[in-house]
């Protein structure tokens, strides 16, 4: 039987073949998927800000996309994943609200330092769904690696 | 910077009086706006962990109508008001006519029906918090999205998150025939907690 894992806000989690690794409601925030399909290890972060650095409250290695990425990487190789197998796609970064000032722009900005974070760690993006102006819910199904992406008033999306 | 905690138990009565007196002033205008009498509840306010906001005002991923403004002058931040759905509807259909649209859909003209009422309610707040303090507070345009409600509520989380893990709510209750259930969030810049505590005598 499936298990469904839900990962929330400024949350990560790791799991494996057949569960599903599930978080609700991306706006703004980035959702990275990585998955080794060797192995068939797959994990989920929920990230909210692009950099860990530029924040005094930052014991939450999940909320940003720069500490997050590397705390769920280190989390997979820990469970047996190899770096480089690892495939990454992500989803979110969404701009709600059509705002001119730098709220308007943290979902670009949490794309952004996922890119970023991604190549540092030399992990290849193989597919993403990102900004725009509508919420995302994603599902990693950690049996094939496949990312499913549900939106309001729109058909699924298979990454 | 200080972190959101230390300063919560005073702003929160602050942020429970302007909820109170905004709820009040809401009233007032959507019952002159819709023409009917509308009655309020005392506002409950609630300081959450933002993971667990979208789950107490809907359903994470239950649509949700979001009405955003940029405030302004004295006080800067945003602020943001959460209709359910259904109370969405009700409060435009008194406006405009319900439309043939398939369910969960508006037309132009009850979303600029929904722009006015939420341009209301916010100015209700805005006005609460500009009486209550003494300090100048300007408005934007209100911005609209219906979405996802946990997709909407990453809005007020990552402006809370950049200080804090935690984000105060205030939860009012309107009623004229139906229940209406409003939330309402403030979320001034971190430097403006000063000014608006400063403003009522507090320093900290």
């Amino acid at each position: 039987m499936a298990e469904v894992i839900k990962v929330g806000m400024a949350d990560l989690k790791v799991s494996t073949s057949p569960n599903i690794v599930t978080t609700l409601g991306l706006g703004s925030c980035v959702g990275i998927a990585l998955y080794d399909p060797v192995i068939k290890l797959g994990g989920l972060a929920h990230v909210m800000l692009p950099d860990s650095t530029k924040i005094k409250n930052n014991s939450n290695k999940a909320k940003f996309a720069d500490t997050g990425i590397q705390e769920l990487v280190k989390l997979m190789i820990a469970k047996g994943a190899s770096k480089s197998r690892l495939q990454a796609k992500i989803a979110g970064g969404a701009k709600m609200f059509e705002v001119s000032n730098d709220l308007g722009r943290i979902g670009e900005r949490n794309v952004e330092a996922t890119k970023i974070m991604l190549k540092k760690l030399g992990i290849r993006l193989i597919a993403q769904d990102t900004g725009l102006n509508y919420g995302r819910t994603v599902e990693l199904n950690c049996e094939n690696g496949e990312f499913y992406i549900k939106s309001v008033g729109k058909p699924i999306k298979i990454l | 910077m200080k972190d959101l905690k230390e300063i919560n138990s005073i702003y929160f009565d602050v942020l429970k009086e302007i909820g109170n007196i905004g709820a009040g002033n809401a009233a007032t205008s959507l019952a002159r706006l819709l023409n009917s009498k509308i009655s309020m509840q005392v506002p409950k306010v609630e300081l959450l962990n933002f993971s667990d906001l979208a789950g107490i005002i809907a359903g994470e991923e239950e649509t949700v109508v979001g009405i955003l403004i940029e405030v302004t002058e004295d006080i800067t931040g945003s602020m943001m008001f959460f209709l359910q759905m259904d109370s969405a509807k009700h409060l435009v259909n008194k406006l405009v006519p319900p439309s043939d649209d398939t369910e969960g859909v508006f037309s132009e003209m009850e979303l600029s029906a929904l722009k006015e009422i939420g341009n209301i309610i916010t100015g209700a707040y805005l006005s609460a918090l500009s009486g209550l303090t003494n300090l100048k507070v300007g408005a934007s345009i209100p911005y609209l999205c219906i979405d996802m409600a946990a997709a909407i509520l990453s809005v007020p989380a990552i402006e809370f998150g950049m200080f804090g893990d935690e984000a105060l709510l205030i939860e009012n209750q309107l009623e004229d025939e139906v229940l209406i259930n409003g939330y309402f969030i403030l979320l001034p810049d971190p430097d403006s907690y000063d000014k608006i505590l400063g403003s009522l005598g507090i320093h900290i």
